[in-house]
């Protein structure tokens, strides 16, 4: 490794560090109270947007009640110091907890809604700060007349109380841009990321989607709490008009969006950014002038960065060194000679329906796969193949019957519990997460399907998948820049990825030419030399009939026929329902 | 009771140009508050300086509004903005404009005295302020008016079309981009006529522009996006609602019933929604 690659990956680290101490130290470099005051407001605007972000940047649900939360984490600092006496730092956790408490609350009842629009989801989180903000107005909390914080002793962490002030608000801003550094390169970061992307995907790949919003939800409105608890303090005297303003939820909001709300520092640039400008109008004595310079700063950088910054310089940087192309490795997969087809039966479906209102799309199926076959899954179009392979996975819940992967019953599972299992599907028309480049979109799926293992080792494997699938020199590209025949392939890698025992295709090989055909029959064959057991549903014949051990025909939602695919494409009763003519073999 | 559903005429008024916008045309303005307050002012300074009478000073305000909505849309179109980022924008906007109005008529508030504003008429033992009974008719012939548009005449069924699905539609021969611009001109028209009516009936101050949005956007959410009638429906039941919380309860509580009845129909979840 030379020095200039030790250099560019420790020069963060290092730079970070050196901002820690020089912040650290500032209130003890004698500098005047407006400047303590000043640095405070930017710590509190960048915690409080960081906070936002972790759910509605990361995840995408699109809040417009920060406002409650961080007002909750006030009323709560307020009301067990000046009632209760309560010292004050001990009231700051308390005030963590029972915003993030309220987020939990929240949260449980409205991600159980079937069809939660991101917009509802922004006004049902502003309409909940209205309701709390008149239940505390109303209720001896407030009062209606505000709290006043004076009398509240002061921790003496520093020499002066504006100095003791900044550095709590100093120390929750690292420990906020911590968490959010964290959560971005852990897994439930990626979990996230992939909720924003696609709900339903990152479902079927593994992310225990309702879980982790939830986790993402109490840290969000938990910081927002925590942030309000030492704002109370720095205030002084609490009013509800003033705690519930509206142009806090928004401020928040558009301090993410500028600087990038889906990266973990974006929303500290937009914060730091908006916060100075508004300090330099405010202390020159034109405020207002300053507001709506700001707001015309916002128009043109929405207009033109609608990403945020951080995403736009690291889009620049991109360009402008790109990286090496290693070339397009074409792999060709050594087949070995078809596996014995063993005894163990893999996946047993038994009398499964599936019914949509009055509709019956499935009308009891019972099938038995056994271990490292090919199984091919075909009928006319309305004949229930798509929805049989959305019951196994989990996509549908069963109206009846069992379905069991391996010897275990994995109906009525939630589809991220049977993904884990060993289940993994591809769709019909590529779903990969948008934002994420191919190499992410796969080492997500390895790290959700599959076993617990090394992030490193995951990202070989990953590598090892993509090269697979021939995909290798397109780790870094993003979906979008791939054609139709790549990006199935990418739905391919995604699922090879997870080391399924079972894997569901569904029309692989729709929409490819012939030679892409061929291509996607190797693969197929290799994926089973590896050990897993396939199903596919596919419409084009000749890829049904060289590629399976067996076949089953739907028609109407029940099984119609079932057996060898020579023999079965000549029963003459399967001809007429299916074909309309005879297939010449 | 009375006073709740007349005061839902305002509501359900402002919540028209919103609903449409948002339900139509896929943009969430947040400016149509700061439109509706630009035109109240522009009111005010014309009936108070240049003694123009309300009905006129509307004939040329709410045109003029149109051209500022037509404005707007050209720059949303020119840049492909999306529903997060229209949000963004329009309050950027709106910031913008409340800034200009206390620039120009200071943040003090005004009133615009005229011989309407005491008015009222007998019906048993009520007595129904005039404004507020012209502000509902006036709030229900528009409703009614854009809601037959929307249903009868082609230009409404292509736009319900192009909201749907504005690739199909465009297969289809919709022009989208003409019925955007026309929409979008009518939405900021209807808070122009809005305004004018906030300017004969309200105290006016530049904050106040917040005022109303909470309530406001339950009233759209509720009245279901995209619908007129459904809009003025819903903005006289909060109004009625509110004011049988304030006799009930206490006037203060008269923000928690809007939002509860908001929260309870989203999470009921009913099919027209």
């Amino acid at each position: 490794m030379n020095a200039a690659r030790v250099i560019s990956r420790d020069l963060p680290k290092v730079v970070a560090g050196l901002g820690i101490v020089a912040f650290a130290l500032l209130p003890t470099a004698g500098l005047p109270a407006f400047y303590d005051s000043f640095f405070y407001l930017v710590f509190f605007w960048v915690s409080l947007s960081t906070s936002w972000a972790l759910l509605s940047g990361f995840a995408g649900y699109f809040s417009l009640g920060h406002a409650a939360f961080f007002g909750v984490g006030m009323y709560t600092t307020a009301t067990l110091t000046t009632k209760f006496q309560v010292p004050f730092l001990a009231t700051i956790p308390a005030a963590a907890a029972i915003a993030a408490l309220l987020g939990i609350g929240i949260g449980a009842v409205v991600f159980r809604l079937r069809r939660l629009r991101g917009e509802l989801f922004a006004l049902l989180t502003l309409a909940v700060t209205f309701v709390i903000a008149t239940i505390i107005l109303n209720t001896p909390i407030d009062g209606g007349g505000g709290v006043f914080m004076s009398a509240v002793p002061l921790p003496h962490l520093m020499s002066t109380p504006t100095g003791t002030i900044y550095m709590l608000g100093f120390a929750m801003c690292v420990l906020t841009l911590a968490t959010a550094w964290w959560v971005a390169h852990s897994r439930l970061g990626m979990g996230l990321f992939a909720i924003h992307d696609d709900e339903d995907v990152a479902e079927a790949k593994g992310v225990p989607t309702f879980r982790y919003k939830l986790l993402a939800f109490a840290l969000s409105a938990g910081i927002a709490g925590a942030v309000g608890g030492i704002h109370a303090m720095y205030v002084g005297f609490l009013t509800v008009a003033g705690t519930f303003e509206l142009t806090v939820p928004l401020y928040v909001v558009l301090m993410s969006v500028l600087g990038g709300s889906r990266h973990w520092f974006g929303p500290a640039i937009g914060a730091a950014a908006i916060t100075t400008l508004l300090y330099a109008f405010i202390s020159g004595g034109e405020a207002m002038v300053g507001r709506a310079i700001v707001g015309l700063i916002l128009i043109l950088a929405i207009l033109w960065l609608p990403d945020g910054v951080i995403p736009a310089i690291q889009h620049w940087l991109k360009r402008r060194r790109p990286r090496p192309d290693r070339g397009r490795a074409e792999v060709v997969p050594v087949v070995p000679a078809a596996p014995p087809i063993r005894d163990r039966p893999i996946l047993e479906v038994r009398a499964v329906t599936k019914r949509f209102g009055g509709l019956q799309a499935l009308g009891g199926v019972d099938l038995e796969l056994r271990e490292g076959e090919i199984f091919g899954l075909v009928g006319p179009n309305g004949s229930g193949k798509t929805t049989l392979i959305n019951v196994i996975a989990g996509h549908y819940p069963l109206s009846s019957g069992t379905v069991a992967v391996d010897g275990v019953e994995i109906g009525g599972l939630p589809a991220h519990d049977i993904a884990r299992r060993g289940v993994a599907r591809t769709y019909q028309i590529p779903r990969p997460f948008a934002t994420l480049s191919v190499l992410d979109n796969v080492v997500m799926a390895a790290t959700f399907g599959g076993p617990l293992r090394a992030r490193l080792e995951i990202r070989d494997e990953a590598r090892h998948w993509i090269g697979f699938t021939g995909l290798a020199g397109k780790e870094a590209a993003l979906p979008a820049e791939l054609n139709l025949h790549e990006r199935k392939f990418l739905e391919l890698a995604r699922a090879l990825a997870a080391r399924p025992k079972l894997l569901l295709l569904d029309e692989v090989l729709s929409g490819l030419n012939p030679a892409e055909v061929d291509n996607a029959i190797r693969l197929v064959r290799a994926i089973r030399a590896q050990g897993a057991t396939i199903v596919f549903v596919e419409h084009l014949m000749r890829a049904v009939v060289e590629l399976s051990d067996r076949i089953a025909v739907l028609n109407e939602g029940k099984l119609f026929a079932l057996g060898v695919p020579r023999e079965v494409m000549r029963d003459p009763r399967v001809v007429s329902i299916y074909l309309g003519k005879a297939y010449a073999a | 009771m009375i006073s709740g559903v007349l005061a839902g005429g305002m509501y359900g008024l402002l919540a028209l140009g919103l609903s449409l916008s948002w339900g139509l045309l896929k943009l969430v303005n947040l400016s149509h508050f700061a439109l509706a307050f630009l035109a109240a002012y522009l009111t005010y300074e014309l009936g108070t300086t240049y003694h123009v009478a309300p009905w006129w000073s509307a004939a040329m305000v709410v045109p003029a509004m149109f051209l500022i909505g037509v404005a707007q849309h050209w720059l949303f179109d020119r840049f492909k903005v999306n529903e997060l980022a229209s949000l963004l924008i329009t309050f950027s906007f709106a910031v913008i404009l409340e800034v200009a109005i206390q620039l120009y008529w200071t943040a003090d508030y005004r009133r615009f005295e005229t011989p309407y504003s005491t008015l009222s008429i007998k019906a048993g033992p009520f007595y129904i302020p005039v404004l507020e009974l012209v502000l509902c008719l006036v709030a229900g012939v528009l409703a009614w008016g854009t809601w037959l548009w929307l249903r009868k005449t082609y230009v409404g069924k292509a736009l319900r079309a192009a909201a749907e699905d504005a690739d199909i539609a465009a297969a289809y021969g919709v022009d989208y981009k003409k019925l955007a611009y026309l929409l979008s001109g009518m939405g900021a028209a209807y808070a122009g006529v809005a305004g004018t009516f906030i300017a004969l009936i309200a105290t006016l101050a530049p904050a106040q522009i917040w005022a109303w949005l909470g309530v406001v956007f339950a009233v759209v959410i509720i009245g279901r996006l995209g619908n007129p009638l459904g809009a003025l429906a819903a903005g006289m039941l909060i109004g009625a609602s509110e004011s049988l919380a304030m006799a009930v309860l206490s006037p203060a509580w008269a923000p928690v019933v809007s939002f509860s009845v908001l929260i309870a129909i989203l999470l009921w979840d009913p099919e027209w929604l």
